[in-house]
């Protein structure tokens, strides 16, 4: 399993009830339910993920955040709500991350970092947007329409009142190294947060 | 005709009678002393009874579901693009059963069948059957059968709504239920179609209030009318316009009021050819059925608290274009399951042929039910 399903595994609590809104092919629902007792749904649109979550068991409904939102789901209804990969690609990641700590106790978000230096210097030598082996996409075709930093999301959840409860940077590979942890917002490729409300 | 049968058919198959003596008491408060139900079974059934499947059929389907009856025929059972070895119900893994519902008019007991009481058919003194009823009368052929748990319950449409009331009636006698292009219950517009198809047949001259059997004749202009405004409920706009746009049967307009249009012409052809095969007091049974089913209204019209008594795994499938039982209405059904923490997956096939798309195997809707079907059989080891 990728090194950020890893991570994401060990924030999870056993017998969890679980939402992952872009699921994929279900990779991560499927090892929480094995080795979890978790249960929960995973969210998708694409077509041949949809197929491999239910050959494998993982409940997963077809839905399209951007234009059905999450108002078929009740207040409070998970323990966790996941987006990994996803917040990047959605049409308002504030109203999804509002949404996400409506229906679960927690969010789990990852999300790929444009300061990564790779990135900024791409930019600053070529003057064009960035291409990489995490965002392997040109500027018109790119699915990831609102890509931000760390130090970005950090100041969207400081405005939305957001408590980080856990934070952590992998690589591209989603390999943990000891010096993106050193300095994220620069070094680090993926952020990887859990999120909840700051009253709890 | 076939030649010869294709590989990935059930082959020749024979329909076999089964009686039951067990009295069934319906949802109207009357009672059936005994029964006949008409069953076809397609592959083997497993030393402990674990890989069952029942099929359900919808409002004018049947026992047939796959495979040929002989040689002759011109056309394999309703659901064969689904039902085969190799097909999304895979009859080299799975023992397939299918039946005609009671108050049917292909053999199992209804209208036209012998009253034991006066000698002559029911007609409509047949009881109002309702789904909970189909379902009840299920489970004492799944007894029959040896079968104590069915891998699945599946159905499309009115199929899909006895599937949905199996997980309701019998939580426990079922792994997973198929809902297909269904929906929890009738729309005030689906009942409106319904009452105009309905009034077609009792204002028919030769209805004889139900007992047209006992006037050697048959509604067949009623039945032929109900047909055909249900058979344009069961297409979508897109899919009559590919078909015969506004083609006219001959060059011009004849400014009279035969069928010009090859619509037209299709229509009253499905029409005739329907209420030749079907029986009148059936199809008011049938439609009655659609009508009344509502698992919700018992339970303070809370869907989500009915669904908190189902125990199975649930698959759900809509069709984009299905405008009798709507995307939305499906997503309902999987809203209430998802509030009542059932385990549900649910995907919305996009295909141009409305309410019929259940019948035509399109590659994504035979990929999701492959997929689906293939875990079925891993969790009961075949």
């Amino acid at each position: 399993m990728r090194t950020d399903l890893q991570i994401i595994e060990q924030w999870i609590k056993p017998g969890s009830h679980v939402l992952d809104l872009g699921c994929g092919d279900g990779t991560l629902l499927d090892y929480l339910q094995r080795e979890k007792r978790a249960s929960g749904f995973g969210l998708e649109i694409n077509p041949d993920h949809i197929t491999t979550c239910m050959g494998r068991g993982v409940a997963v409904i077809e839905q399209n955040l951007d234009t059905q939102g999450l108002q078929n789901f009740d207040d409070q209804s998970f323990d966790v709500v996941l987006m990994t990969q996803a917040l990047q690609a959605v049409r308002r990641p504030d109203k999804v991350l509002d949404e996400m700590l409506r229906l679960g106790r927690e969010g789990i978000v990852t999300f790929p970092n444009f300061a990564y230096w790779r990135l900024r210097w791409y930019l600053m030598r070529r003057g064009r947007m960035p291409e990489s082996e995490t965002l392997p996409y040109r500027w018109y075709n790119t699915p990831n329409i609102h890509l931000c930093t760390f130090k970005d999301f950090e100041a969207l959840c400081h405005r939305k009142n957001f408590r980080i409860k856990n934070r952590t940077v992998v690589d591209g590979q989603h390999q943990d190294r000891w010096f993106s942890r050193l300095w994220p917002n620069m070094l680090g490729q993926i952020a990887i947060y859990r999120i909840t409300r700051q009253e709890d | 005709m076939p030649d010869s049968l294709p590989l990935e058919s059930v082959g020749i198959v024979t329909p076999q009678t089964l009686h039951f003596d067990t009295p069934i008491t319906l949802a109207c408060g009357q009672t059936l002393d005994n029964y006949d139900l008409v069953v076809e079974t397609y592959g083997t059934l497993n030393a402990d009874a674990s890989n069952a499947i029942l099929i359900c059929h919808a409002l004018s389907g049947h026992h047939h579901a796959a495979g040929y009856h002989s040689m002759d025929d011109r056309k394999p059972g309703w659901w064969d693009s689904c039902i085969g070895p190799g097909k999304p119900i895979d009859t080299n893994r799975f023992f397939v059963v299918s039946l005609n519902n009671l108050g049917g008019c292909h053999g199992s007991t209804g209208p036209n069948s012998v009253n034991p009481a006066t000698g002559k058919p029911y007609g409509p003194d047949f009881p109002v059957i309702t789904v909970k009823d189909w379902v009840d009368s299920q489970a004492a052929l799944a007894d029959r059968l040896g079968i104590q748990s069915w891998a699945a319950v599946v159905g499309g449409s009115l199929g899909g709504m006895q599937a949905l009331q199996w997980s309701l009636s019998y939580p426990d006698r079922l792994r997973h239920a198929l809902i297909i292009a269904s929906t929890p219950r009738l729309t005030a517009q689906n009942i409106a179609f319904n009452e105009v198809a309905r009034n077609a047949i009792t204002s028919d001259p030769e209805f004889h209030d139900g007992r047209y059997y006992d006037h050697d004749t048959v509604p067949r202009r009623g039945l032929m009318l109900a047909r055909m405004i249900g058979h344009i409920t069961y297409l979508s706009d897109a899919s009559m316009g590919e078909k015969f746009g506004r083609e006219l049967r001959d060059q011009a307009y004849k400014f009279g009021y035969d069928a010009e249009f090859q619509v037209e012409s299709y229509l009253r052809y499905q029409g005739e050819r329907f209420s030749e095969s079907f029986d009148a007091n059936t199809y008011l049974l049938m439609t009655r059925a659609l009508d009344y089913f509502d698992p919700a209204y018992e339970f303070d019209n809370s869907l989500a608290e009915a669904m908190t008594h189902a125990r199975c795994e649930f698959l759900v499938l809509s069709f984009s274009t299905d405008w009798r039982f709507t995307p939305a209405r499906s997503e309902e059904l999987v809203n209430a399951m998802v509030a009542a923490r059932r385990k549900v997956s649910y995907a919305e096939i996009d295909a141009p042929w409305g309410h019929d798309a259940f019948l035509i195997p399109t590659p994504r809707y035979t990929d999701v039910f492959s997929a689906y079907m293939d875990r079925v059989a891993r969790e009961v080891n075949v």
